[in-house]
């Protein structure tokens, strides 16, 4: 169980994917002028993290890593070059179900995430997070808590980035720094302030 | 040669240099030019991996692009980048290891680099294959452009080398330079793309985004209303 707990706050925090590992990057810049907005993008990222790395971390364990398909009766088989396309493939089917099912059943939730769903498909923190817990070969549970983790981290992220930008507008920031360029250094500054989570051992 | 560099050409080719950058204007493709930067090989990996994935990319659905239904066309654009990055991808952990493992998952990442996917969708869908081919090389140039800035001063500023070979003698060695830490963190690739931006927005002033609110100056004696 310590070790789950450990496993999230770092991957809130310490492993933040926007802020220490640039994933996510171009929707982080471009959508968060708006508090409300961000915080909408930010859920649908949580939700989605949640539930496609447990997805690609059963799919990759029964199928694509070596000799996974020794259930079959199938040996020596090493399909693990495939993970990106199946890991990409998986994204895209699992987030147009959502929608169609957020349509069905959730209208309203529907309408509040509507636009954000298919901008999911291309951003690269979630593929980035299923990449990375290939990489760092976590077990079922490990990935349950990470996908959870991650998108939460991700969420906070872009709402603080949100709350900074809305005060950020009245401020007077030099002509050529206007807009992307002063966004980038705010983004600076809060990597560095997460920058400080780095120290702690878990 | 003049044939194949009509003029049509030479402006897809030069004008993401800096005129319509991918990362200072366009806003694409953000995630790796930050994350890859701490060293210049592996940026030069990076940027010749993206380059080359975004040409082909373009030409290939260029090519096929009057047969592609609308609606499944993210889906069939998304699985010609995903088998190219895969080339990529296995030939670098064929032929230069140690890259790979530095680079880690963000050459997995070139499927959703928004460049790939934003020049397929905007320019390949509806120009020719060796015009989109020269897109796709020309904005994976813009991109490199900037990735390699920014490795620049992240690696002599940040190690006092560059590719590996010392440029500055560090202070620990016997030398002068005492190397900025900060340089090879995070934060650095924001504040440096910031910067970047910053200069060629006061080159190239008609790049400037207008305020939202402008400051209003006080005239002398009558103050503001209360």
């Amino acid at each position: 169980m310590e070790a789950y707990i450990s496993l999230f706050v770092k991957a809130v925090f310490i492993e933040n994917l926007a802020l220490s590992f640039f994933l996510g990057m171009c929707t982080f810049i471009a959508v968060s002028k708006k508090i409300a907005t961000a915080m909408g993008l930010g859920v649908a990222v949580m939700v989605v993290q949640a539930i496609t790395v447990p997805a690609n971390n059963v799919v990759y364990h029964a199928l694509l890593k070596e000799d996974a398909l020794s259930w079959m009766g199938i040996k020596g088989v090493d399909l693990s070059f495939l993970a990106l396309l199946s890991c990409i493939g998986m994204i895209a089917a699992l987030v147009q179900i959502l929608e169609m099912i957020l349509d069905k059943f959730f209208p309203a939730l529907y309408h509040a995430l509507g636009v954000f769903l298919p901008l999911i498909t291309v951003n690269c923190a979630i593929l980035g997070g299923s990449l990375f817990m290939i990489e760092r070969d976590y077990n079922f549970g490990e990935s349950v808590t990470y996908g959870v983790g991650s998108g939460l981290g991700w969420a906070l992220a872009i709402t603080v980035m949100a709350g900074v930008r809305e005060k950020l507008k009245y401020s007077d920031i030099p002509a050529g720094l206007q807009g992307l360029g002063i966004t980038f250094i705010t983004a600076g500054l809060m990597s560095l302030g997460f920058m400080a989570f780095s120290g702690i051992q878990l | 040669m003049s044939a194949v560099l009509n003029d049509e050409t030479k402006k897809v080719l030069t004008t993401p240099l800096v005129n319509d950058n991918p990362i200072t204007l366009q806003v694409l493709g953000i995630c790796s030019a930050l994350a890859v930067t701490s060293q210049m090989s592996t940026s030069l990996i990076m940027a010749l991996a993206l380059t080359l994935v975004t040409a082909f990319s373009s030409a290939a659905i260029s090519a096929i692009r009057n047969h592609i239904p609308s609606s499944i066309r993210i889906i069939v654009q998304m699985t010609i980048i995903a088998s190219l990055v895969i080339v990529v991808d296995q030939i670098l952990k064929a032929f230069a290891y140690e890259v790979s493992k530095q680079l880690s998952v963000f050459v997995g990442l070139i499927i959703t680099n928004c460049i790939v996917m934003g020049r397929a969708e905007g320019y390949a869908m509806k120009n020719p294959p060796l015009e989109s081919f020269m897109d796709g090389i020309g904005n994976g140039l813009g991109y490199s452009l900037i990735l390699i800035i920014v490795a620049f001063f992240r690696e002599t500023l940040g190690s006092g080398k560059l590719l590996g070979i010392e440029v500055f003698k560090l202070a620990k060695d016997g030398g002068w330079y005492d190397p900025n830490g900060l340089m090879l963190l995070p934060p650095s690739a924001f504040f440096i793309i910031g910067l970047i931006i910053w200069s060629v927005r006061q080159w190239k002033p008609n790049q400037v985004e207008k305020a939202e609110f402008k400051i209003m100056s006080i005239a002398h004696g009558e103050g503001g209303h209360h």
